[in-house]
């Protein structure tokens, strides 16, 4: 009950821009600029069946690949800079910098590369992904206070053991981090990638719409698409309060 | 049962050797503190005795033999209770035999059940750390320490962070749990009070470098209440110990 009265005035603000959207876009009347929310919402309608049966499993199935990809990735950058003072000075600086690449002026390199395949969309959003991964992980892993592994130590550990049983479970909490900024950048990537060349997905759907000047139907694919990806944070959030009950007191 | 023969120390950060040819010996089922003022190096001995540190020069014998290289010959207990918030009280008892091996895991619960037992903590096991009060805390981190198996107990401070009625409850507790089980303690604390009343002896760390401590015998009979600490002869140990640390702290 408290919760709920928490994200009331949530709630309320965001109702309150749709219904000045509606007004807007009513007054406008350019539903192929400005489509307004009940339009979008009849259109998704009206769409549902290629969306949800044909071009919703097509971006999933990439933006799972991704996310997989990007988990082991990031997983395993974290750990090597974590066991070796040396890989992180290789790596630490070169992780950043590849942030700065703007990797959706390269997507369409990745699109004459691997072809409208689903490999260019997934590395798309594996370089959007990685990156929070490794760094949040890796963070988590210092998180670590000293003198609990100097107790460790004096306990007889190894670094085995003492990666085991403490920078792992002191880690969950940042992976958990991790995993929620990274789905949505994920779903963003395979967009992007999808936008630039693709033959399904809820990213190549928006763009045919938009080439058919049906300002609804552009809007429908990405509604569904924020949809999915608030549902896929709110079930890793739930799966994070039954997991870690300690939160905040390390 | 603890040795120091010669030992020297230096931090790589620093230019002189903050340990500098130290000697001293404790025996089995004493109880001994070192007191000192802060950053006098006192906590450094310790590192030096549980190896987190390595000693420049001279050797350190536990039990009379070398501790180079050998695991698990003492119990180190930190000045934060250091119980890690994921685990339950139980399952952090049981960290320090998990780690040793070769204990199976029937025979570490029940150990950890009998050492909850002993510090007073039944029925507490299976709560997290921070459902603990501060003293129930230093309790289980105490058993833990138990639990190493050593001998040789180290307690760094443990008491500093708690508000003081709860740590003269907890110094009287400690000292009912030597009293019974005698294990040999070196006890780290800049409280001259609680050092006089804990231990049997007393060792100062006079200056920095550390070359020697100076040792004081506690003249008070155990089992102690803290009565004693008013009797005309601790008294004067107490203020002789004070003085001798305000002549070391220049404000």
């Amino acid at each position: 009950m408290k919760r709920k009265n928490a994200n009331l005035p949530a709630m309320l603000f965001l109702f309150a821009l749709l219904i000045l959207w509606q007004i807007g876009a009513m007054g406008m009347n350019a539903a192929y600029i400005l489509p307004s929310p009940t339009q979008i919402l009849v259109r998704m309608w009206e769409l549902r069946e290629p969306l949800l049966t044909a071009h919703l499993p097509a971006t999933m199935l990439c933006t799972g690949i991704g996310l997989v990809i990007s988990v082991v990735l990031g997983l395993l950058l974290a750990m090597l800079m974590d066991a070796s003072p040396s890989a992180e000075k290789m790596l630490y600086p070169l992780i950043v910098a590849s942030q700065t690449i703007p990797t959706t002026a390269l997507a369409p390199l990745f699109v004459l590369w691997f072809g409208y395949t689903i490999w260019s969309k997934v590395l798309v959003t594996v370089l959007i992904t990685f990156f929070p991964i490794a760094m949040t992980v890796f963070d988590g892993f210092r998180s670590v206070k000293t003198d609990m592994v100097d107790m460790l130590q004096t306990f007889g550990a190894g670094r085995k053991e003492i990666f085991l049983k403490l920078k792992l479970p002191a880690a969950l909490p940042y992976f958990f981090s991790a995993i929620k900024m990274a789905i949505p950048l994920s779903v963003i990537g395979a967009a992007i990638g999808e936008w630039l060349g693709a033959q399904a997905g809820l990213g190549y759907f928006s763009r045919r719409m938009m080439t058919q000047l049906d300002g609804a139907g552009v809007f429908a694919p990405i509604v569904l698409l924020s949809v999915v990806a608030m549902l896929a944070v709110a079930a890793v959030s739930w799966l994070e309060k039954k997991l870690i009950t300690w939160r905040g007191s390390l | 049962m603890l040795r120091f023969q010669n030992v020297v120390f230096q931090y790589d950060s620093e230019e002189f050797n903050i340990i500098d040819g130290l000697s001293f010996a404790i025996a089995p089922g004493e109880f001994v503190s070192v007191i000192g003022p802060s950053g006098c190096g006192k906590s450094t001995i310790f590192r030096l005795i549980n190896q987190l540190l390595p000693c420049k020069a001279g050797e350190i014998t536990v039990g009379g033999e070398r501790i180079d290289g050998r695991r698990g010959y003492c119990g180190y207990m930190p000045q934060r209770d250091l119980l890690f918030p994921w685990r339950t009280v139980h399952e952090n008892l049981r960290l320090p035999m998990e780690i040793r091996g070769g204990i199976s895991r029937e025979e570490m619960d029940r150990r950890a059940a009998d050492t909850l037992e002993h510090v007073g903590l039944s029925g507490w096991g299976e709560k997290r750390p921070d459902e603990l009060s501060g003293g129930m805390r230093q309790r289980a981190a105490f058993a833990r320490t138990l639990l190493t198996g050593s001998e040789l107990l180290l307690l760094d401070e443990p008491f500093s962070a708690l508000d003081f009625l709860t740590r003269i409850s907890m110094q009287e507790w400690l000292l009912r749990q030597w009293e019974n089980d005698h294990k040999t303690v070196l006890f780290i604390t800049h409280d001259v009070e609680e050092a006089i009343f804990l231990s049997s002896r007393v060792l100062v760390v006079e200056q920095t470098p550390i070359r020697r401590l100076v040792s004081f015998t506690v003249p008070a009979p155990y089992p102690r209440t803290r009565a004693c600490l008013t009797a005309p002869e601790m008294l004067s140990l107490r203020e002789n110990l004070i003085d001798m640390l305000r002549r070391e702290v220049t404000v």
